[in-house]
């Protein structure tokens, strides 16, 4: 069986355990594994797109080196994660930040050698895509998700931005259609799939926040779906806080019920 | 006006934005998720960079409304990336002595059971230094 790096982040250690648990029921299902590295630590939440901020990158940089030393690739499940640590490896690349944190880094007792972007990172779903295949998850399915319309909802951080991110088309993306294709559903698409929820401003303007979740999960309803699925912790929170008609299903979970390895968690 | 000057260069070296590129369509504003809750929108935080006019931004409640979504920066048709400058006003503001946004404290009044881990470590990020 195949082992790559595994970073979980904070809020799959917490609020958000499903996400993480069926992530890794359904690798080993899948023929792969999850090693969490030693040192990782919570990357932040949000990459500070100014070039003169180190320290705050310096944690995801951490899990990347130990992936690296490894000879594994990264795989993140966390839409947040997922952007913070893709962006700070493509900084890793510029030679001067990469300098700067190099220079910070060399205080570790772990550190043996630079870092300069070298890991390969993959979210879960391109980890399935590129690496697995769709067909092979299809032909994994022991209970298709048959007559189920459901809305992938993609929001911010997994597509942008996009020349970094290199996730899907940033504007037109088809990955999460596809995994729910390969599960057997009906994905359905609607306006809103990658518009923000209104993210973090749940804590300095709820209002706002309101608006932005509703015109999301109105969106995805108004279009036929009986659930919407998403990767992000912080986007089903803002969604079902702010009152989804519809539920708000993390996507490992519904890979779970469909490789049949939910009803293994639950008795 | 000299003052002016300087934090203009400073927002400019901070964000790494060059506002001259900007052939002023406003499709970054009509895209803005946060568009009705600001006083000043992402084209107009272009438009007075490159005009030097930095106090008024640096005091408008706007530069924490961004979500960093980062829409107008993929959909600016010049690569102009407005987001980027908003970011670099949000820390020009906490960087400041006492300025923060948010304090720690604050915290458990806003948060429920439900809040993820993730919401919090990023308003750390966003809110305060």
């Amino acid at each position: 069986m195949k082992t790559v790096s595994y970073y979980p982040g904070c809020t799959l250690r917490n609020k958000a355990k499903n996400l993480d648990f069926y992530a890794r029921a359904c690798a080993e299902k899948l023929g792969f594994s999850l090693c969490e590295p030693e040192t990782w630590q919570c990357c932040g939440g949000a990459f500070t797109a100014s070039e003169d901020e180190i320290a705050t990158k310096l944690s995801a940089v951490r899990a990347l080196k130990a992936a690296r030393d490894a000879g594994q690739p990264l795989v993140t499940v966390c839409s947040a994660c997922h952007n913070v640590i893709k962006r700070t490896n493509e900084a890793m690349k510029n030679a001067s930040f990469a300098d700067k944190v190099n220079a910070y880094m060399a205080q570790d007792d772990d550190f043996k050698t630079e870092y300069h972007g070298e890991t390969r990172v993959y979210h879960y779903l391109e980890y399935l895509r590129d690496v697995v295949g769709f067909d092979r998850v299809k032909e994994a399915v022991v209970h298709p998700l048959s007559d189920r319309k459901l809305a992938a909802y993609y929001g911010c951080l997994l597509l942008r931005p996009g020349k970094v991110m290199a996730f899907d088309d940033p504007e037109n993306p088809v990955i999460i259609e596809d995994f729910l294709r390969a599960l057997g559903a009906e994905p359905v698409v609607y306006a809103m799939r990658n518009e923000c929820c209104g993210g973090h401003l749940c804590l300095e303007d709820a209002e706002a926040t309101k608006k932005r979740s509703n015109a999301v999960s109105d969106s995805a309803k108004n279009h036929g779906a009986s659930a919407i699925v998403t990767a992000c912790p912080l986007c089903r929170y803002n969604l079902i806080k702010n009152g989804s008609e519809l539920p708000v299903i993390y996507f490992t979970e519904l890979l779970a019920e469909a490789l049949g390895v939910k009803e293994a968690r639950n008795g | 006006m000299a003052d002016e000057k300087r934090l203009q260069e400073q927002i400019l070296r901070i964000s790494g934005v060059n506002p001259r590129k900007c052939m002023k369509c406003g499709k970054c504003s009509a895209t803005c998720p946060s568009y009705d809750e600001m006083e000043y929108h992402p084209h107009e935080f272009v438009a007075m960079v490159e005009a030097g006019e930095i106090e008024p931004l640096l005091r408008s409640e706007s530069v924490f409304k961004c979500l960093s979504c980062m829409a107008c920066v993929e959909r600016c048709p010049r690569g102009v990336e407005p987001g980027k400058l908003v970011e670099a006003f949000r820390l020009a503001v906490v960087r400041t002595k006492d300025s923060e946004r948010l304090k720690p404290d604050d915290l458990p009044a806003l948060a429920d059971d439900e809040l993820p881990q993730q919401a919090v470590v990023t308003a750390f990020r966003k809110y305060l230094k």
